[in-house]
């Protein structure tokens, strides 16, 4: 495999990462603040259709972001009623999500566009277009560093990049802040929180709702970034994915990014079964390439890479104490 | 002291629960520029305006009752077992083998050995998420979902490889004549009048009604049932009474798996006679919203089974006859889910604050 | 004159229909030390969470310094001026000390001036009042006296001017308790307003100025500390007459029940509870574990319960029992004759969904008369037995139907005691038999255990109540850190030497004896959890 071959690859896992990056950070705000969130891959559905949707009638790509944005929050206010203010299940709560996204993606997208519960096909200003980085055209000589700036880092669409800055962004938050350190406290001990005078229900409210920002531009990213409008049931097990690829991060920020990289790059390859066979020079088979994040999804939860202690108080409902 | 008595638990929560989600529904519904009331009269034509709605709306609750009772043994356990979808594949591999390789004489026979094959294979599938939730702590919830995923992959990949029949379709052949289950239609139809023509609902509904009565014995009459509502009750206490958590966990979520992947005697074995992709279409799924729906009771169950049996096929006539799609009943399965099993302390709130004032007042009275 | 601290007057509060603060009103005076005592359930620590904004009262007024205030919530109570320490303590455990006293209590969006500034002023705080504390230390490396210290501090930070303590010593040696008094005698010297709640009378005797009795909701009684004494305090607190010693004859042991001999525990975490201990308990005679809790004392109740793994060996009427093999769960062990009332009956002994006579089945579920067949179980016996089984331990009420959850904490601890009783051990093991039983629940309990014990069996108790374990016990052995401290009989010993070694401290030190308390508890304490 040539040094050109490898870049193409690495381009895609950036490419394929990014959503489950932005999914992957969305679950470590809501889960640090203790409340888990099996529906973000609902969330990035809807987001998914609603940009889709709107990029595609506005013909503007931002407007579709923002409406995708809402779509997710949307369910995430579904998410918080459920699990905070009425202390349901939350993983109840986000199964159903899921089911919701799925179901009223389809049954809407039916009845606006009547193509089957899809969007029409986005062009041009409808879509996120690649961003050329200054100098790359300049730089593409330098032996090693020109090919990889040119091919690896130039080239992507703004929300690749606005993902990779949402990782120190996001180490930032939690660590240095007064907000980072209430959500943290709130996800191990919320009467910690609560005795302390911080509302533990603002507190959440807040995590969940940064969640759904997250999600939804993720979920925008697949319609109008890595490909051309919505089909049914386009997220595909991404959100499930980011899950575990959270629970292989120890739900820290920059392992989120070497973890969601690493199920990019099965991603990747999964596209590309030419390429396995012209390695190891044997025939692979399709489907077990595709099957292969899912695969080593139930690896990681089966702690075989190490023991992860989520945050103590995840997905228990705050009930004072009597 | 418990606020509420326990019919109002059992009964209304639901009741309400679903008027909910029934008035959201015909929010959409109205919203996609469609009559919610003209829609209701449809489906219920459809679904139970002659046997043969009754047929299929009857085929459909089959499906339901297994996956519906699959979700609630686990949730008896605190299992939430989202990989009925994925079991239930299985269950259809296992008939398909079983019908494709044994000369079965009789279809009472191969009846048993359908059903054998398909809770073996639905149990196997739930097998390994269950020992690697009691052994390892991986959560069940996203492990299920995973072998879903890898269910589905396996089908396809069995389907279009080993499996496959002559021709373009990724399918196996068709079953022998033999294996064929009597339909409703066969059963009762009496000379000239030809009930249930044409619908596919068979003998397997009442081996499902077996495995409702089964299921209820087994949670509330039987030492193992028992172990099962101890270990959902509490773990730690699970443990002081000498209950092995390892050994609930299995054996719950492989009963759980083997009647999901029974219900494969229904869709494999009673309707299609052969194996093909998406033979499933989502019942692991509706299972859950049926099983919460039914608070996880046999009985509620079938009611629960029943009534999602006549939204899906009268889901089926709306999109024949209106611009309605069949994903509507995605949503309002998700709705179900989310007032039963999610929302319900919304529901419940003011109606324990109502039965609360009811009883201060009865007091002062 | 000046205005009391705090007012309170005419306080309700229930929860569902349980009816926890009945018009309750009481009076505090700034600089004083206010005892308040009842029996648990009695309403102590709902008042002290209404006043703390935790809970909203459903009538009632509360003055603070002679102003109305409205306290509808925790930051309210903290502007007021009010800190409280709660029983359980409300600390991050992956938080350091730091990190913990400024978390709500931050000066600005960014964090590192707030620590700075709080670095400081709890090197001030610490020095003023001798609340000694490792700023950079996680919660979960440090002891439970020093966990305490940082929520006094918390509220000391927050500029508290009245301070409520839930129970205070619950989980303290008495050595330690002793400094935390000493510590609250300080604060009272500066002029801070001090709430003590307690259900133990000695506490209220020793460091109260007044004290107010609380019985099922109602404010029974507030009085000068020094013009009552004790058996008036028990009497306003029951509503009746109490003994307060357990009648029993002297013990007549027999031949070994149980032999324990180096036995070990390590816990999932890989930390080692139980270090090497050894002991034996005679027929007929009663051998109390004291200890503060959290030394180790769970773990080896589990373990001889069958639901923990250990090393070592232990024998049971003269045979070994299997420590890690197949035959080692809670199901061999009953067919060994060993009963076990856990510590906490809510969390192990009891189902607390499950109706009473589902729970009297439980862990005897497989008891051939409990079954009607191999497959099915006879659900009618079980109750039939559980009627039985009601009368002949006063359960109140005495129907068998009612979920476990909806029995008072003393009525599912006698379902708990029949159960295990009735089963007729050779070896009964029993785990704070009283903890959070109403005081005439608790003299029945004792009773039984007394005549169990004359009735020939084994018992081992383990109870972190001193004055529990002096008067039940034939023998006294105390743990600490895992080990076994020393053995005593209880006519031979007092509370200030059990005190001691449930310090782990055998001999007298040549320093003050909290430095050496503190020292070896600092060294034992490191990630220590109490259930």
């Amino acid at each position: 495999m040539d040094f050109l071959t490898l870049l193409q690859i690495l381009d895609s896992t950036v490419r394929l990462a990014t959503p489950l990056l932005l999914a992957c950070l969305a679950g470590l705000f809501s889960e640090r603040a203790g409340i888990f969130d099996i529906g973000l891959e609902g969330k990035m559905l809807a987001a998914a259709f609603m940009s889709g949707a709107v990029a595609y009638v506005s013909g503007n790509v931002w407007l579709g972001l923002l409406a995708g944005i809402g779509a997710s929050m949307a369910l995430s206010v579904i998410h918080g009623l459920a699990s905070i203010t009425f202390k349901g299940n939350q993983l109840i709560s986000g199964v159903a999500i899921n089911f919701l996204a799925a179901g009223l993606t389809v049954v809407i997208a039916q009845s606006w566009f009547a193509q089957g519960g899809r969007t029409p096909q986005l062009t041009g200003g409808a879509r996120f277009n690649p961003v050329e980085l200054p100098f790359a055209e300049a730089f593409r000589d330098i032996p090693i560093f020109g090919p990889i700036y040119a091919e690896l880092i130039s080239g992507h669409t703004i929300i690749v990049y606005i993902a990779a800055l949402t990782v120190p962004l996001t180490w930032w938050i939690l660590y240095r802040t007064r907000f980072g350190l209430r959500l943290r406290a709130v996800g191990e001990n919320p009467a910690a929180v609560d005795t302390a005078g911080v509302s533990v229900v603002g507190l959440r409210y807040a995590a969940v709702g940064i969640c759904g920002i997250l999600c939804g531009i993720a979920g925008a990213y697949l319609a109008t970034a890595l490909q051309a409008g919505f089909v049914k049931d386009m997220s595909a097990g991404r959100g499930y994915i980011a899950l575990a690829a959270l629970i292989f991060a120890k739900w820290r920020p920059w392992y989120a990014l070497y973890a969601t990289l690493l199920f990019g790059f099965l991603q990747a390859l999964a596209l590309r079964p030419d390429l396995i066979e012209r390695v190891l020079s044997f025939k692979v088979n399709g489907q077990l390439l595709d099957v292969l994040p899912y695969i080593l999804t139930v690896i990681i939860l089966a702690g075989f890479v190490g023991k992860a202690i989520p945050p103590r108080a995840g997905g228990e409902p705050y009930v004072k104490e009597r | 002291m418990d606020v509420m008595p326990k019919w109002a638990e059992v009964v209304l929560v639901p009741l309400i629960s679903l008027v909910l989600a029934a008035i959201l529904s015909a929010l959409v519904i109205l919203a996609i520029g469609e009559n919610p009331w003209d829609a209701l009269m449809l489906m219920i034509d459809g679904a139970l305006g002659s046997t043969y709605g009754w047929g299929y709306t009857l085929y459909y609750a089959t499906n339901f009752i297994f996956t519906g009772l699959a979700v609630a043994i686990a949730f008896h356990a605190r299992m939430f077992n989202i990989g009925g979808e994925g079991q239930a594949v299985l269950g259809g591999l296992g008939v398909a083998l079983v019908c494709l390789y044994i000369p079965w004489p009789h279809w009472s026979l191969a009846l048993v050995g359908a059903t054998l094959g398909a809770a073996l294979f639905g149990a196997a599938w739930a097998a390994i998420p269950a020992y690697l939730q009691a052994k390892r702590g991986s959560h069940i919830v996203i492990t299920t979902i995973m072998f879903n995923f890898i269910a589905a992959a396996l089908l396809n990949y069995l389907l279009i490889g080993a499996l496959k029949a002559d021709g373009m379709e990724p399918a196996t052949p068709k079953f022998a004549e033999s294996a064929h289950l009597p339909s409703f239609q066969d059963m009762f139809s009496f000379g000239e009048t030809a009930l249930f023509r044409g619908a596919p609902a068979n003998i397997s509904f009442f081996v499902a009604v077996l495995a409702c009565v089964a299921v209820w014995a087994l949670i509330w009459k039987t030492r193992l049932g028992y172990e099962i509502r101890a270990f959902g009750h509490s773990e730690s206490a699970a443990k002081y009474a000498g209950i092995s958590p390892t050994k609930i966990i299995m054996v719950a979520m492989m009963i759980s798996g083997g009647l999901a992947g029974m219900m494969a005697i229904n869709n494999v074995m009673g309707e299609a006679e052969r194996l093909v992709l998406n033979a499933v279409e989502g019942a692991g799924f509706i299972g859950i919203a049926v099983a919460l729906m039914g608070r996880s009771h046999p009985f509620g169950v079938f009611l629960a089974a029943i009534l999602f049996g006549f939204l899906y096929q009268g889901g089926a006539e709306l999109a024949l006859w209106t611009s309605i799609p069949r994903e509507l009943i995605v949503v309002i399965q998700a709705l179900v889910i989310l007032f039963t099993g999610a929302l319900d302390q919304m529901v419940r709130g003011p109606l324990e604050k109502m039965f609360l004032a009811a009883r201060r007042n009865k007091a002062e009275a | 004159m000046t205005a009391p601290a705090i007012e309170l007057k005419g306080i309700s509060k229930a929860f569902g229909p349980v009816q926890a603060n009945k018009d309750i009103s009481i009076r505090v005076m700034p600089g004083t030390i206010h005892g308040i005592i009842g029996e648990n359930g009695a309403g102590k620590s709902t008042l002290m969470s209404i006043l703390f904004g935790f809970y909203k009262a459903d009538k009632g007024e509360i003055y603070i310094s002679g102003n109305l205030t409205a306290i509808p919530d925790s930051q309210a109570a903290i502007s007021a001026g009010i800190g409280m320490v709660f029983q359980h303590f409300k600390l991050v455990e992956n938080f350091t000390v730091l990190e913990n006293v400024v978390l709500g209590a931050e000066d600005s969006a960014m964090l590192k001036p707030s620590l700075a500034r709080a670095r400081k002023e709890l090197k001030a705080l610490a020095e003023e009042y001798g609340l000694n504390v490792e700023p950079d230390a996680l919660i979960q490396d440090i002891g439970v006296g020093m966990q305490q210290r940082v929520e006094i501090l918390k509220a000391l930070y927050r500029k508290a001017e009245i301070l409520i303590l839930d129970e205070p010593t619950g989980v303290l040696t008495p050595a330690e308790a002793d400094q935390l008094f000493r510590i609250l005698e300080r604060l009272k010297a500066e002029g801070k307003t001090i709430i003590l709640i307690t259900h133990k009378l000695r506490e209220i005797m020793d460091a109260t100025d007044t004290v107010s009795v609380m019985r099922r909701g109602e404010m029974t009684a507030t009085v000068k500390t020094a013009e009552t004494s004790p058996q008036e305090l028990a009497e306003l607190m029951v509503g009746r007459k109490v003994l307060l010693q357990v009648d029993k004859e002297v013990a007549t042991p027999g031949a070994n029940v149980l032999e324990v001999k180096d036995l070990r525990v390590v816990d999932d975490k890989g930390v080692e509870r139980v270090k090497g201990i050894s002991f034996n308990v005679a027929a007929g005679e009663i051998l109390g574990i004291a200890g503060v809790a959290g030394n180790g004392q769970s773990e080896l109740l589990e373990v001889l319960g069958g639901y923990e793994n250990g090393t070592g060996t232990i024998i049971v009427n003269g045979t070994e029992i299997d420590l890690t093999g197949a035959h080692s769960d809670g199901q061999s062990r009953r067919d060994r004759g060993i009963a076990h009332v856990p510590e906490d009956r809510q969390r192990e002994g009891l189902i607390m969904d499950y109706a009473a006579w589902e729970n009297t089945a439980f862990g005897y579920h497989h008891d051939d008369k409990y079954q009607r067949s191999r497959l099915f179980m006879d659900n009618g016996a079980i109750q039939q037995d559980t009627v039985e089984k009601m009368e002949r331990f006063d359960v109140r009420p005495p129907n068998p139907k009612l979920s476990a959850k909806n029995f008072s904490g003393g009525n599912q601890q006698k379902i708990v005691l029949a159960r295990e009783i009735e089963r007729n051990p050779d070896l009964l093991l029993v785990g704070q038999p009283t903890r959070g039983v109403d005081i005439g629940a608790i003299e029945f309990i004792h009773q039984q255990i007394v005549s169990l014990r004359d009735q020939g069996k084994a018992i081992l108790l383990v109870s972190v109540e001193l004055e529990e374990i002096l008067s039940l016990a034939d023998r006294v052995a105390v743990m600490f850190d895992g080990k076994i401290m020393g053995e005593r009989l209880p006519s031979e010993t007092n509370e200030q030497e059990l005190g001691l070694l449930m310090a782990g401290i055998t001999e007298m030190p040549d320093k003050p004896i909290i430095e050496a308390v503190e020292e070896n508890l600092a060294h034992a304490g490191a990630g220590k959890e109490v259930h």
